[in-house]
């Protein structure tokens, strides 16, 4: 018997021997279109740095949030380079989970990434985590149907004429609904668009001293708006959409206008998986005349966390992957229209890219009109767009979100969701210390 | 019979699995009953301190709490309903003389095999998705307005799928006791007159009743703690709707990463589980004679 | 005449039983047949069922995404290694539970079955700090021995109900002869208990291989088993459904096959000694 158990013992123990010779890096990623892409063109990276070998972990946003999350907060250690978006990274350095990114090379150029992007990612000066991609939200919608439909898209409408135009260009028996948005219960997900909408009615999450806003009229407004348009105008079974299953409807030709991630662009315009490839035109997200529009900023980085032992070859790697070099990569791999857009000024000059990419003008513009430091229209405690920059908001927007994403499945009233979100986040701010 | 001696060696080789079990449950459990107890933010180092009762109150007085408690109950009550009444039909019919007994057998035992997870996502996204799902596609065929199953009738959606990669377990247990009864019995029944009917509930019931006992304790053991299923296909909502205990917990630890209010719910399904178990055991213990 | 009847009524019945398992089925075959199509045939509406382009380009296009070797190895290492080390601990439990019991032995094993009724979730955050501690996140090691404390108590209790059949007279008499208690064990019951082993192992592959939670939540890139490799499909950007199904039947077809060919072994280890 003993002998048989050491026996297992030692088999256990082999196949635990894997142990690097070299520098392995263990990625944890999102598994988003441009990351895989990432993951499929790394082999030009280790070919330049034989010492280094990839080891990819890509996993679905929420999974991979959950996992990463634990891990650097417990000091698991498992990861060496992180993507985390711009919510995390200003309330991870602040707890001194990241490491600041100083080896990124003479010839990386932070200068030249779009300043509203680069500043939530720098806290005192220095940068914590390098973009990878960078999004705002904006309208896409199907030039054909608007000229059926004798409507023309202004480059800035206001939320009346989407309103009308989504209900007009709706034709539920042919399967053409007129507006796909968000209903998928999330803080990145429902509530990313609808704070970010509030945010054009003049609404806001908290007031200066951290009260709950959602028994505010403008509140009501927002999502009575919301619940009306997918209601008469919306495609079936919203509740569960989030980005994915919205880019399927707009490439399969079911929505007449989508407003969501700038990103969406290059795979709606993409003749390999769009229907309606050559029928997309875009706009600015919709507004109230207030001075804020609905869009949001958000940026898919890549960071290091502080326990890791491998920094400089983490470190590498994100310069390569983040550089101008890769952009051209890309480029020349697979089409200017693949690259990762939204974070290099440099890219927008490129006369390349403009012309093969017919929405790098209106990206470029959303971005630059989203501003994290001032969101809403009246003042605010916190900065963000279409989240909060505290550590409970995941929970409290998650929740919020499940309420409003009930209202949509028509379990709820606009009113009923309100209350129970106006309390919930009462409690939990109240439990949180925020409210005195 | 048994000697002091192999008593004593009995307890020594029950030992190890003991200890590992009493390990696996108590280290972990004090851990958490002592997070409980504190205010634990995963995304705040630094800010622990002992808060009392503080996260019980908060969790026992959420309102998503008592939601929680009534999908769970009703999750582990509809899916164990079905498969029992399913599974006591099916294993009728499959004890049954017909033409490729084996094949179909086969057939109807491989939903078992299936990934929680995958099973979660080819129900949700390639059959249940009310524009690109194949339901839809059959209901706009019938020239019907084809359900959206998640938003709509999100628990019963779950209890569906739940119940799909159940049934087979419970199906081959059935029919496996079906097999062992004594045809003689129910010849001579039938000779009586009795109708089949009769025949069911007097004879075929009784005999099942072990069977049943075992579905019932195992299944109850898994459905408690359905998670991928719910983490998949609708992460509890909309609303509460379909949030079970399990993910309740899961959602304050994972999502919001408070580790405090996610232990003070880890501790309060314990205690439930606990209460179940012990109604459980104890018509276990009348039925399975150990 | 009765012939006759005898004969629709087999005709009947055959109709009813395979109509009933292709629908219990269904979902399976076509996660099977999508996976063939391509991603704009995948969500063909009215859909298509054998009248498409068959390709195999989702196969390519997860295996060029994932290393399936690594995943589906660490799958079968995982779901393996905890069975056996969970056989190793279970049987001498089981064994004198069922051959020396005595008045809490009830009590004890209704105990083991309820410690599996405890929300996994309530004891993350904890195991996952002793693993950080131990060095055991992201190992094959470190979900070995999780999945063998999930999974013990079924083990014991399968073991237990297989060991009560074996006639306690046959023991007495190796015991006549001289046998020691390893003798007892090692010559005279194992060989009686193989089948029973044989079924609890495969229910426990089975169990282990379709564990989702601690093997996501522990795991990277070393040890990451199939959970993890679907879990990179479960929804990313633009059409889906064929490379979620080409990769869902990938991660399905392994234990599927195996549950097929051993499906009587199987059916014996899933009845846990409710019928005799």
């Amino acid at each position: 018997m003993k002998c048989g158990l050491s026996l297992i013992g030692a088999a256990v123990a082999a196949f635990l021997g894997a142990s690097a010779q070299a520098e392995t890096l263990s990625i944890a990623t999102v598994n988003n279109g441009d990351m895989i892409r990432m993951q499929k063109l790394a082999g030009h990276f280790t070919k330049a740095h034989p010492d280094i070998t990839l080891n990819w972990v890509t996993l679905e946003e929420n999974v991979l949030r959950q996992r990463v999350t634990t891990d650097i907060a417990t000091k698991g250690g498992q990861y060496d380079i992180l993507t985390i978006g711009t919510y995390e990274v200003p309330i991870w350095s602040k707890q001194k989970w990241l490491m600041p990114l100083d080896k990124l090379g003479s010839n990386y150029d932070a200068d030249d990434l779009l300043p509203s992007i680069r500043s939530g990612l720098t806290i005192d000066g220095t940068l914590y985590a390098a973009p990878f991609y960078g999004e705002s939200s904006m309208i896409m919608y199907r030039k054909d149907l608007f000229e059926k439909a004798g409507l023309t898209m202004p480059e800035a409408p206001t939320w009346t004429f989407i309103a009308d135009a989504a209900r007009k260009l709706t034709d539920k028996k042919a399967e053409v609904y007129g507006i796909c948005l968000r209903g998928k219960a999330g803080w990145g997900e429902n509530m990313a668009f609808l704070s970010a909408m509030a945010n054009s009615f003049g609404a806001r999450w908290f007031d200066m001293s951290w009260k709950p806003q959602f028994n505010t009229d403008a509140w009501k407004k927002t999502l009575t708006t919301y619940l009306g348009l997918m209601k008469d105008a919306g495609p079936p079974g919203a509740s569960s959409n989030g980005f994915n299953e919205n880019l399927a409807l707009f490439q399969t030709g079911k929505c007449g206008m989508w407003i969501d991630a700038t990103v969406a662009a290059s795979f709606v315009s993409d003749p390999a998986q769009s229907k309606v490839a050559d029928k997309v035109g875009y706009a600015l997200a919709p507004d109230n005349g207030l001075g804020k529009r609905s869009n949001w900023l958000w940026a898919w980085t890549l960071a290091i966390p502080a326990s890791s032992k491998k920094a400089e070859a983490a470190q590498s790697f994100i310069a390569w992957a983040t550089s101008k070099d890769y952009l051209d990569l890309v480029a020349r791999e697979e089409g200017w229209a693949h690259v990762p857009p939204g974070t290099r000024s440099s890219l927008y000059a490129n006369a390349d890219y403009r012309a093969s990419a017919p929405f790098a003008d209106l990206t470029l513009k959303s971005i630059q009109a989203a501003d994290p430091t001032r969101p809403t229209v009246e003042e605010v405690p916190y900065t963000g767009v279409q989240f909060v920059a505290i550590p409970e908001f995941q929970g409290i927007g998650t929740a919020v979100g499940q309420a409003f994403s009930a209202a949509l499945a028509g379990q709820m009233t606009a009113d009923q969701a309100l209350q129970s979100a106006q309390a919930l986040t009462t409690r939990e701010m109240t439990k949180a210390g925020y409210i005195k | 019979m048994a000697t002091a001696h192999s008593r004593a060696a009995a307890r020594l080789t029950m030992a190890p699995a003991v200890v590992l079990l009493l390990g696996w449950m108590l280290i972990p459990l004090a851990m958490t009953l002592y997070f409980s107890f504190l205010r634990y933010n995963l995304l705040m180092p630094g800010s622990e301190e002992w808060i009392g009762t503080l996260n019980y109150e908060y969790f026992l007085t959420d309102p998503a709490f008592f939601a929680a408690l009534g999908n769970t109950l009703a999750l582990v009550g509809g899916v164990l309903a079905l498969t029992l009444c399913g599974g006591i039909l099916l294993a009728l019919l499959l004890d049954q003389p017909f033409w490729g007994r084996g094949i179909v057998r086969l057939l109807v035992i491989a939903p078992f095999f299936v990934m929680p997870t995958v099973s979660a996502l080819v129900w949700k996204n390639m059959l249940m998705n009310p524009v690109n799902g194949l339901f839809a596609s059959l209901a706009r065929a019938l020239g019907l307005q084809p359900i959206d199953f998640l938003g709509e009738v999100p628990l019963s959606s779950i209890v569906m799928i739940v119940t799909w990669q159940w049934l087979p377990f419970a199906t081959l247990i059935l029919l496996t006791a079906l097999q062992s009864l004594d045809r003689e019995r129910l010849e001579a029944a039938e000779m009586d007159g009795a109708g089949a009917l009769d025949r069911f509930i007097h004879i075929i019931l009784p005999h099942l009743a072990r069977a049943i006992t075992v579905v019932t304790l195992i299944q109850t053991i898994f459905l408690l703690s359905v998670f991928a299923e719910i983490l998949v296909t609708t992460n509890g909502g909309p609303g509460t709707a379909t949030t079970n205990i399990t993910y309740l917990v899961y959602a304050l630890s994972l999502l919001q990463f408070d580790v405090g209010g996610g232990s003070a719910g880890g501790i309060v399904a314990v205690v439930l589980a606990n209460i179940v178990a012990v109604f459980l055991m104890r018509m276990i213990g009348r039925n399975l004679d150990l | 005449m009765a012939r006759a009847t005898t004969a629709s009524r087999k005709l009947g019945l055959t109709l009813l039983a395979w109509t009933i398992g292709i629908v219990i089925f269904f979902p399976i075959l076509w996660t099977a047949l999508t996976s063939f199509k391509t991603e704009a045939e995948a969500i063909a509406s009215p859909p298509s069922f054998i009248a498409f382009q068959w390709t195999l380009e989702n196969y390519a296009e997860v295996q060029s995404r994932s290393d399936y070797a690594l995943h589906f190895m660490n799958s079968v290492i995982i779901s393996l290694g905890s069975t056996l080390v969970g056989l190793l601990i279970a049987v001498p439990a089981a064994w004198s539970m069922a051959f020396v019991p005595s008045r809490r032995t009830k009590d004890v094993l209704m105990w083991m079955l309820s410690t599996k009724m405890l929300p996994p979730v309530g004891v993350l955050i904890p195991i996952y700090l002793l693993f950080r501690d131990t060095g055991l996140l992201d190992s094959r090691t470190g979900l070995v021995i999780v999945l063998t404390l999930i999974n013990l108590p079924i083990i014991v209790w399968m073991l237990f109900t297989y060991f009560r059949e074996i006639p306690g007279e046959i023991l007495e008499a190796a015991r006549m002869d001289g046998a020691g208690l390893k003798a007892e064990i090692l010559y005279v019951l194992l060989p009686m208990a193989v089948p029973g082993i044989a079924s609890t192992l495969l229910l426990n592959v089975i169990l282990a291989w379709n564990e989702a939670f601690w093997t996501l939540s522990l795991s990277a890139s070393q040890s990451a088993p199939l959970t993890a490799f679907i879990a990179s499909y479960s929804s990313p950007e633009g059409l889906f459904y064929a490379k979620l199904s080409a990769a869902s039947t990938m991660a399905v077809a392994p234990i599927l096959v195996l549950g097929w060919f051993s499906q009587k072994q199987l059916v014996r280890g899933l009845t846990f000694g409710a019928v005799k």
